[in-house]
C-alpha cells in the first residue's frame, strides 16, 4: 500500500457515493417529500399577498 | 414600540432590498454592456481609445468584465436570491439592516472598482483585479450576505430547503472560499500588493478561482434563478425534483476541478492539464442534466412559449446554456484547445454563456420579478419585452458567430507553416483578416446593449407610481401573485 492506492480508492469512493446518491434520490421513500418540495414555489400565497398589499399601501 | 407588539404583526417579505438590487441590475447592465460595446469598437477602430491611459483597452476591459459579472450579474444574484429564499422558506430575511448593508456595501465595491481600474490600479489577476483594500470590503460584504441568506434558511417555516436555495447557498459558500484564497496577497502600499503565490502555483490558484467564478458565480447562482423562475413563470413544478438533486451534487463536485483547462500547454504539469481536461469533459453530464430539467419543465405546455416572451427569455437562455456547456468541454480537449486558445473563439464562448445564458436568464427573471416587487400585475409593455427578447437573441448570435469565424481563422493562420518551416502569415495579417469580424461583433453587442435600454424604459414605466391605476387593479389581481 502506498499513497497511490489511496488515490485509486478515492475514485471508487466517489463512484459509490454518486451511485448511492442516485439510488437515494430516485428511491420510492423520497417521492412524497420531493413532490412536496417541488411545489414550494407555489405554496406561499398568503404571505405574498400580504406583502403585496403592504407594497401598494406604500404607494 | 413594545417588542410583543412587533411580534404580533403579521410577517411580510422584505422586498425593499430586492427592489434596490433589481433596479441596480438594470443600471449596471447598461453601464457594463455600454463599456463592452465601446471596447469592442476600440478593437475595430483603435483610435477610439483617444490616446489616453484611462480609456485604453487594457484598463477598460477589466472595468467591463467587473461591471457585467459583479455589478450586473452580482446585483441580479443578490436580488433573486433574497427574493427566492424568502418566498420558498416563507420567512422574512433574518435582518433588514444586514441586508441593507450588503446592498450599500456591494455598490461601494462597484464604485471603487470603477474608480481604481481606469487608474490602472490592478492585481493583474483576471476577474480578481481589485486591489487589497477593496478585496477586504468585498469579503466583509460577502460574509454578511452569507449570514443573511443562511440565517433566513434557518428560520424557514417549511421543512424542506427548496433546490434553488441549495444552488444559491453553494454559490455563496464557494465564492467566499475562492475569493479569500485567490486574493491572498502581501500589501506593500494602499494601492499595491503582491500575490501570496508564485509561478505555476499562482497560475493554478488563479484559474482554480477563475473557472469557478464561472462555475459558481455565473452558473450555480443562475441555476438557482432557473429552478425558481422557470417553474414559476411556467406555472408548473420543475420537471424532475429528483434529477435536480443529482444535478446539484454532481455539478458542484465536478466544477471545482476544471480550472487547469485554462492552462493547456503552459508550465503547469502535464498531468494537471490532462486532469483538468477530463474533469471538464465529465462536466457535460451534470450541465446538460440541469438544462434538460429546466427545459422539460415546459413539457406539455410548450404553447406557453408562443405568447409569453418572459418564458421565451428563460427557455432560450437554457438553450444557450446547453450550447456553451457543450462547447466548453469540447474546447477543453487539448487538441481542440491548441487551435482555439488565445483566439477570439474563447471570447465568443464566454459571451455565448454571458449574454445567452447569464444575461438572458437574469433579464427573464427580472421581467417576472419587477412587477411583483412594485405591486403591479405585469410589466408596462409585453410587446417591448418581446422586442427586447429578439434584440438579445440576434445580438448574441451575431456576437458568437463572428467570434467563431474569427477564432478558427486566427487559429489556422497562426499554425500555418511554409515548406521551409517559416510561418505563412505574420500576426498583423491575422489581425487585418479579423477586422470584419470585430465590426460584426460590435454591431451584435450594440443590439444587445440597445435591448437593455428598451428594458430600462419598460422598467421605468412599470415602477412609476400611478395611484389611480394601482388601486383600481389591486382587487382584480389577487390570484396572480
Amino acid at each position: 500500500m502506498d499513497i497511490n492506492d489511496l488515490r485509486g480508492l478515492s475514485t471508487l469512493f466517489m463512484l459509490i457515493t454518486f451511485v448511492g446518491l442516485v439510488v437515494w434520490a430516485y428511491g420510492r421513500k423520497q417521492k412524497k417529500p420531493f413532490d412536496d418540495a417541488a411545489n414550494l414555489p407555489f405554496a406561499d400565497k398568503d404571505l405574498a399577498e400580504r406583502t403585496r398589499s403592504e407594497v401598494l399601501e406604500r404607494e | 414600540m413594545a417588542t410583543d407588539a412587533i411580534e404580533t404583526l403579521p410577517v411580510t417579505y422584505n422586498y425593499k432590498v430586492v427592489r434596490q438590487f433589481a433596479i441596480m441590475t438594470v443600471v449596471w447592465g447598461i453601464v457594463g454592456m455600454g463599456i463592452g460595446v465601446w471596447i469592442a469598437a476600440q478593437l475595430a477602430w483603435p483610435a477610439l481609445n483617444f490616446d489616453l491611459p484611462w480609456t485604453s483597452f487594457g484598463r477598460l476591459r477589466p472595468l467591463h468584465t467587473n461591471a457585467v459579472i459583479f455589478a450586473f450579474g452580482g446585483s441580479a444574484l443578490f436580488a433573486t436570491s433574497y427574493y427566492v429564499v424568502q418566498r420558498t422558506c416563507q420567512a422574512r430575511l433574518v435582518s433588514d439592516g444586514l441586508a441593507s448593508f450588503t446592498f450599500w456595501g456591494w455598490q461601494a465595491v462597484i464604485v471603487a472598482a470603477a474608480i481604481t481600474l481606469p487608474m490602472g490600479l490592478t492585481t493583474s489577476k483576471e476577474y480578481a483585479e481589485l486591489e487589497w483594500p477593496i478585496d477586504i470590503l468585498l469579503a466583509i460584504v460577502w460574509i454578511v450576505y452569507a449570514v443573511v441568506f443562511f440565517g433566513t434558511i434557518m428560520k424557514r417555516q417549511v421543512e424542506h430547503i427548496y433546490v434553488a436555495n441549495w444552488f444559491f447557498g453553494a454559490f455563496i459558500v464557494t465564492v467566499t472560499i475562492l475569493h479569500l484564497v485567490n486574493s491572498a496577497a502581501l500589501p506593500v502600499s494602499m494601492t499595491k500588493s503582491y500575490s501570496a503565490y508564485a509561478g505555476a502555483v499562482d497560475a493554478m490558484v488563479q484559474w482554480w478561482y477563475g473557472h469557478n467564478a464561472v462555475g459558481f458565480f455565473l452558473t450555480a447562482g443562475f441555476l438557482g434563478m432557473m429552478y425558481y423562475f422557470v417553474p414559476k413563470q411556467a406555472e408548473r413544478p420543475v420537471y424532475s425534483y429528483r434529477l435536480s438533486i443529482v444535478h446539484f451534487w454532481a455539478l458542484i463536485s465536478i466544477y471545482i476541478w476544471a480550472g487547469p483547462h485554462h492552462l493547456h500547454y503552459t508550465a503547469l504539469p502535464d498531468w494537471a492539464q490532462s486532469l483538468g481536461m477530463v474533469m471538464s469533459l465529465i462536466l457535460l453530464a451534470p450541465s446538460w442534466g440541469g438544462m434538460i430539467n429546466g427545459i422539460m419543465t415546459l413539457s406539455g405546455a410548450w404553447d406557453k412559449l408562443k405568447d409569453d416572451p418572459i418564458l421565451r427569455f428563460l427557455v432560450v437562455s437554457l438553450s444557450f446554456y446547453g450550447m456553451s456547456t457543450f462547447e466548453g468541454p469540447m474546447m477543453a480537449i487539448k487538441t481542440v484547445n491548441s487551435l482555439s486558445h488565445y483566439t477570439d473563439w474563447t471570447i465568443g464562448h464566454v459571451h455565448s454563456g454571458a449574454l445567452g445564458w447569464v444575461a438572458m436568464i437574469s433579464i427573464g427573471s427580472l421581467y417576472h420579478l419587477i412587477p411583483k416587487l412594485f405591486g403591479k400585475e405585469q410589466m408596462h409593455s409585453v410587446a417591448l419585452i418581446n422586442l427586447h427578447f429578439w434584440m438579445s437573441t440576434i445580438g448574441t448570435v451575431l456576437y458568437i458567430a463572428s467570434m467563431w469565424v474569427n477564432g478558427i481563422m486566427q487559429g489556422l493562420m497562426w499554425r500555418a507553416y511554409n515548406e521551409d518551416g517559416t510561418l505563412t502569415y505574420t500576426f498583423i495579417e491575422s489581425l487585418v483578416a479579423s477586422h470584419p469580424g470585430y465590426v460584426v461583433r460590435m454591431i451584435g453587442g450594440l443590439i444587445f446593449f440597445s435591448g437593455m435600454l428598451v428594458m430600462a424604459y419598460n422598467v421605468w414605466m412599470t415602477t412609476r407610481r400611478d395611484i389611480s391605476v394601482t388601486i383600481e387593479k389591486s382587487e382584480a389581481v389577487v390570484a396572480t401573485v
